[in-house]
């Protein structure tokens, strides 16, 4: 039996056997996706983000703290409101145009505001324009945020921490004591998530589509290579913060430490361009905020591999970094 | 002919700690050797040396005349060992963790064949975390054998384990040494040691400090006889006592090596009369008399 197939089976039975690491990879992000797929409704108040296509409009809504005025061409307006960028867009007409997402409730709530400082006494010569296809809603940009941050989690405590547990467990220094393949062992860990990736993300975008209709606006085949590149950045990236460490709270300090930053600052559950305009350069080199840009990309605006190349280099570049580094440093006794 | 192990001026140092002391050591192919003594004497660290899985600071190891350095693949594919602590993933089956050990080596025995030498047929579809310590430990032993090596490194097998599972893993252990194939283990049981290796080295700080067979370290005392006696109040000079050959004292406890019994008992009783026996005990010598007469100290401390 070759002994690559015995470790990578070895990897899923073990996998499989602790019911535990299941939930965590297969049922949490659905029970999430779940939760966050009815939460949207109820996000917090803040000022409503307007886009105006006219400058005359933005006089007419300035010195309204509820509103927060952006001008745009009417095409930028209609992207930014597909990415969620701002809640509202208002075109002058006439009759003036609202044009928005009628399930979120942020879209809604800037609508009356806009609509009640246009029209105090209440003239009703507007045209609605609800924009609820799918691909313009928050449900749309979420899943391909919980899709990175899931790819993200499962790859460092899939990798980083099931490695350290068995160096500490002594079974490290066992298995190298006899003429096992070093890269075979650890290429295990690497196909073992390439495998469940497979598994994970047809689970979750086929629920996505049956729950909320999120579907992919690009192709299906550019959507799970790129997971798969994310899968392997972030498999890099747990094998790195395993390389050293010689008990488990060293290596949940440093997973912790590494995913705090994009847990917030990568765009899964709201824009980065809400982040201060000096920081956002930043946050698009973190690795989760590439792959969410990329996975977003395709399946909102349908993008094709130009349209990531950006994205895709930086995570080829943090895998390869990430690897080399890792397999350089590791301790393997 | 050349030796399976052979270790030479072997150093091993962590920042300031000395774990091995200039060492030397050379172990026969076909033999059953020991490693003696107290722990922290740098048994494991000697062991693991030969095992190439610790650099040494300083010397030179050879195993079945070959080097670490240039040999790795070729030895690892020749030797077995069990570590003195390894926690196999606890949701394995027995025949699942020899089926993944044996498949690293490109020969050796098959799981069903070691599954009978350390007797874990009956559990071989049981969990590793479902397993007694003894059952652990024969497991280990058995990772160990699945590549059918010519030598075999076992540090401290026995530790921790009832009489009987003991008694298991010395069969074991003696049924491979029968197969004209080299075994280096290291203990600090006397009895294990004396019943097991056909020579032991006594280490102490780094250091072999006595090399032979059990037997002819034992008759090394002088002796073959052990009398200790503890007394109420500490004894005046007691001389040369007839059939005595080594006496000491501390607090009261004596410790007389004797040749024959019959005539230093009658001697020995005599002369601690005037400072009140306690207790008086006789039984033959061990090892660790040989440790106690070497260092002043006990092997278990």
């Amino acid at each position: 039996m070759s002994p690559f197939l015995e470790l990578t089976g070895t990897r899923l039975k073990l996998f499989v056997r602790e019911p535990g690491a299941v939930f965590w990879t297969f049922g949490f992000p659905l029970i999430l996706t779940v939760a966050l797929g009815i939460a949207f409704r109820n996000r917090p108040p803040e000022p409503s983000v307007v886009a105006v296509t006219s400058n005359s409009l933005k006089t007419a809504l300035l010195g309204d703290e509820q509103l927060s005025l952006r001008v745009l061409d009417e095409r930028e307006a209609r992207e930014a409101l597909r990415t969620g960028k701002v809640d509202l867009v208002v075109e002058p007409g006439p009759p003036i145009t609202y044009l928005y997402d009628s399930t979120r409730p942020e879209s809604r709530l800037a609508r009356a505001t806009t609509d009640l400082k246009l029209h105090p006494h209440g003239e009703p010569a507007t045209l609605d324009k609800p924009v609820t296809e799918p691909g313009s809603r928050y449900i749309d940009f979420l899943i391909p945020g919980l899709i990175g941050i899931n790819l993200m989690t499962a790859g460092m405590w899939g990798i980083g921490y099931v490695l350290v547990e068995i160096r500490v467990k002594k079974l490290l220094k066992r298995m190298v004591a006899t003429p096992m393949s070093r890269a075979q062992f650890l290429f295990s860990f690497v196909v073992m998530r390439s495998l469940f990736l497979l598994v994970e993300l047809p689970v979750l975008l086929g629920f996505a589509w049956i729950a909320f209709h999120v579907g992919i606006a690009g192709s299906l085949a550019l959507f799970l290579a790129v997971a798969l590149l994310g899968g392997l950045m972030f498999a890099g990236l747990g094998l790195l913060m395993a390389s050293r460490a010689q008990n488990q709270h060293t290596v949940n300090g440093l997973i912790n430490l590494l995913q705090f930053p994009m847990f917030v600052g990568s765009g899964v559950f709201f824009s980065i361009s809400r982040f201060p305009a000096a920081l956002q350069p930043w946050l698009k080199l973190l690795p989760l905020t590439a792959l969410n840009d990329a996975l977003r990309a395709i399946l909102i605006d349908g993008a094709g591999v130009r349209g990531i190349a950006v994205q895709v280099g930086i995570m080829a570049g943090y895998a390869l970094a990430a690897f080399a580094v890792a397999l350089r440093i590791f301790r393997w006794r | 002919m050349t030796a399976a192990l052979r270790c030479e001026k072997l150093v091993k140092r962590y920042g300031d700690v000395t774990a091995v002391d200039g060492l030397d050591l050379e172990v026969e192919s076909g033999e059953c050797f020991g490693l003696l003594g107290p722990n922290g004497a740098g048994k494991t660290t000697t062991v693991e040396i030969l095992e190439g899985l610790t650099e040494p600071t300083a010397g030179s190891v050879e195993v079945l005349g070959m080097r670490w350095s240039d040999s790795e693949r070729a030895l690892r594919e020749r030797i077995g060992l069990s570590l003195q602590e390894t926690h196999f993933p606890e949701r394995l089956t027995v025949r699942e963790v020899l089926r993944l050990f044996r498949s690293f080596f490109s020969a050796g025995r098959s799981v069903d064949e070691v599954l009978d030498l350390v007797s874990l047929r009956e559990k071989q579809d049981a969990w590793t975390e479902k397993l007694s310590g003894g059952q652990r430990q024969r497991l280990a032993v058995a990772v160990g054998l699945v590549g059918d090596p010519q030598v075999l490194f076992l540090d401290e097998p026995t530790t921790g384990l009832d009489p009987q599972s003991r008694r298991q893993l010395w069969d074991i252990i003696t049924g491979f040494g029968k197969e004209g194939r080299t075994v280096l283990l290291t203990t600090h049981y006397m009895d294990e040691a004396e019943k097991l290796c056909n020579r032991v080295a006594i280490v102490d700080r780094g250091k072999v400090i006595a090399l032979g067979t059990p037997q002819a370290l034992i008759d090394s005392l002088g002796g073959p006889q052990i009398v200790e006696v503890q007394t109420q109040r500490p004894a005046r000079d007691l001389g040369q006592l007839a059939g005595v050959h080594a006496h000491k004292e501390s607090d009261g406890a004596h410790l007389f090596t004797v040749e024959q019994l019959h005539v230093a008992l009658p001697e020995i009783l005599r002369a601690l009369e005037p400072s009140g026996i306690e207790n008086l005990v006789t039984r033959r010598a061990t090892l660790e008399d040989v440790f106690v007469q070497l260092t002043g100290r006990r092997l278990r401390e």
